[in-house]
């Protein structure tokens, strides 16, 4: 308890420091606030401005939270099908490499040329980013089962759809939620370039990414700053989010939430 | 066919004839073994590293193709083989995810067992091993040598006729491993097994068995078939007596023969 304070305030502490020599650095070198507003500028547009950056928040959130779902439900169909054979694995397992190092700036033009602009087409590339870490991570939860575990079910005479739904499933879930972790944090980067790339159907308000391009064109960076703020604090939460549902579901039984949880 | 004379009801014989085992062309596990065990008899399998004893038990379970040879029990299918065996492996292969209690009851699960029966069996053999308290606890919450006793629980909860141990007490310290002995035998009065017990540690083969198969190595072969006369029942004290100490001493100057060649 002591210990949570001292962390706390240490933290508290450094982030007042930070904003302190941020401030000192803009009056130190007489920086123009088109350029490098102060915090005080930031959180003024921030307010000023407070419903528009609310709809690009929950416009940008809506599009991470339906790419990041849509990854999840198939990252861990396809991950079933990959923990069927070696050879599946061996023909399919190179294109979801090709997914996680494609240049995701890259193709967000092509995806919103053919698929047209819009909520749908920012979560797609939210879910593109998403997939790989997803398959990745749950296939490799799915096939490192202990070879006498699945002994013991087949002693038990079980069927290969007992092995899945019993064995290599709830075994696969503390990976799956790996791979959840970190596309969390991606989701949101993936829905602002695809928002980069899209145009608004509103005039001045559009997610995050689409917001971040018109301020930036505006040169009113201090409302840049305010967005930027938002979309980390977004990742943030969609981070910890995730966090939170993987100990809710691990903490029982399973030995790194269980340590995460004492820590 | 009445229920006595049905072959999942009754304590089987196990039947090995010539049994090969040889990994591809690789080199030969197991050579030309035969051997029977008889019905309700406990049977420990003894030997060096690399003669194959492990293997031979997947062999029984069936966990494992023959090369060449065969093993049987009696009159049964291989899936009737399996419903009557538990397979009880060196670490308790427990479903971390899983209570104590849905442990137990897996088997039971697996073969669609309906749930009123399955949690009175389960209850029953939580009890029986002594674990009725911890039944609501995950696997990492027990100690090593309650999670084994789980083990013993979920083997014997499908009321097995044929035990198959694979070094099941080698990871527990020599007083829980002595215990879990005892135990065992105890258990053993009140069920018909026919028992094959691979082992590393002759006193716990001594003290367990009414007969023990010496393997060689190199390649694993059938080299003694030594009988154990110590009385029924045995208990803590057994382990003090003179008797056990003759037929320890009997096993390891035989195993040290073994592996000298």
């Amino acid at each position: 308890m002591k210990q949570t304070a001292i962390r706390l305030a240490s933290a508290v502490v450094i982030f007042v420091a930070l904003l302190l020599l941020w401030v000192a650095v803009v009056k130190i070198f007489n920086i123009p606030s088109f350029m490098l507003p102060t915090p005080d500028l930031v959180v003024h547009a921030a307010n000023e401005r407070f419903a528009s950056l609310m709809t690009s928040l929950w416009i940008t959130s809506a599009a991470a939270a339906g790419g990041l779902a849509a990854a999840i439900v198939v990252g861990v169909l396809i991950s079933l099908i990959f923990a069927q054979s070696r050879w599946i694995r061996r023909m399919f397992y190179p294109y979801t490499i090709l997914l996680q190092t494609v240049p995701i700036v890259a193709i967000a033009p092509l995806i919103l040329m053919w698929v047209g602009a819009g909520l749908f087409s920012v979560g797609l590339i939210a879910f593109i980013i998403c997939l790989a870490p997803i398959i990745a991570n749950t296939t490799q939860g799915l096939i490192s089962v202990d070879r006498n575990l699945v002994d013991l079910f087949v002693m038990n005479n079980a069927s290969q759809m007992q092995i899945l739904l019993k064995l290599r499933l709830p075994h696969a879930v503390p990976s799956l939620f790996t791979g959840i972790r970190i596309s969390s944090g991606i989701a949101v980067i993936g829905a602002i370039t695809g928002e980069l790339f899209a145009s608004s159907e509103r005039v001045g308000v559009g997610g995050i990414g689409y917001a971040i391009q018109y301020a930036n064109s505006q040169s009113q960076t201090d409302y840049l700053f305010a967005l930027v703020a938002a979309a980390t604090a977004l990742g943030f939460t969609f981070f910890f989010s995730m966090m939170f549902f993987e100990w809710y579901f691990l903490h029982k039984w399973h030995e790194s939430a269980r340590t995460a949880e004492e820590d | 066919m009445t229920a006595a004379d049905d072959p999942i009801t009754r304590t089987p014989a196990i039947v090995l004839e010539h049994v090969t085992k040889q990994y591809g062309q690789g080199a030969i596990i197991l050579d030309d073994l035969s051997a029977t065990i008889h019905p309700g008899e406990f049977v420990s399998i003894i030997g060096p590293s690399g003669c194959g004893k492990s293997t031979l038990l997947r062999l029984v379970a069936g966990l494992s193709p023959i090369t060449s040879g065969k093993i049987a029990m009696e009159r049964l299918t291989r899936v009737n083989a399996r419903r009557i065996t538990s397979f009880i492996f060196q670490d308790p292969t427990l479903l971390p995810w899983r209570t104590v209690r849905a442990n137990v009851g897996l088997g039971l699960e697996l073969e669609h067992a309906p749930r009123a029966s399955r949690n009175r069996t389960v209850d029953a053999m939580l009890s029986l091993v002594g674990l009725a308290d911890v039944a609501d606890k995950y696997p990492r919450e027990l100690s090593g040598g309650m999670k084994m006793r789980v083990s013993i629980a979920r083997a014997l909860a499908s009321k097995p006729r044929v035990l198959l141990l694979d070094e099941p007490f080698a990871a527990l310290d020599e007083m829980t491993r002595d215990r879990m002995n005892e135990e065992l035998l105890r258990l053993r009065e009140q069920h018909a097994w026919t028992v094959l017990f691979v082992t590393h540690s002759v006193a716990e083969a001594v003290f367990l068995s009414n007969r023990i198969l010496v393997l060689a190595a190199h390649p694993g072969r059938l080299a003694h078939d030594i009988a154990v006369p110590l009385a029924w029942p045995r208990t803590a004290e057994t382990r003090s007596s003179p008797e056990f100490d003759a037929v320890v001493s009997q096993v390891s100057r035989t195993l040290r023969e073994v592996q000298a060649r």
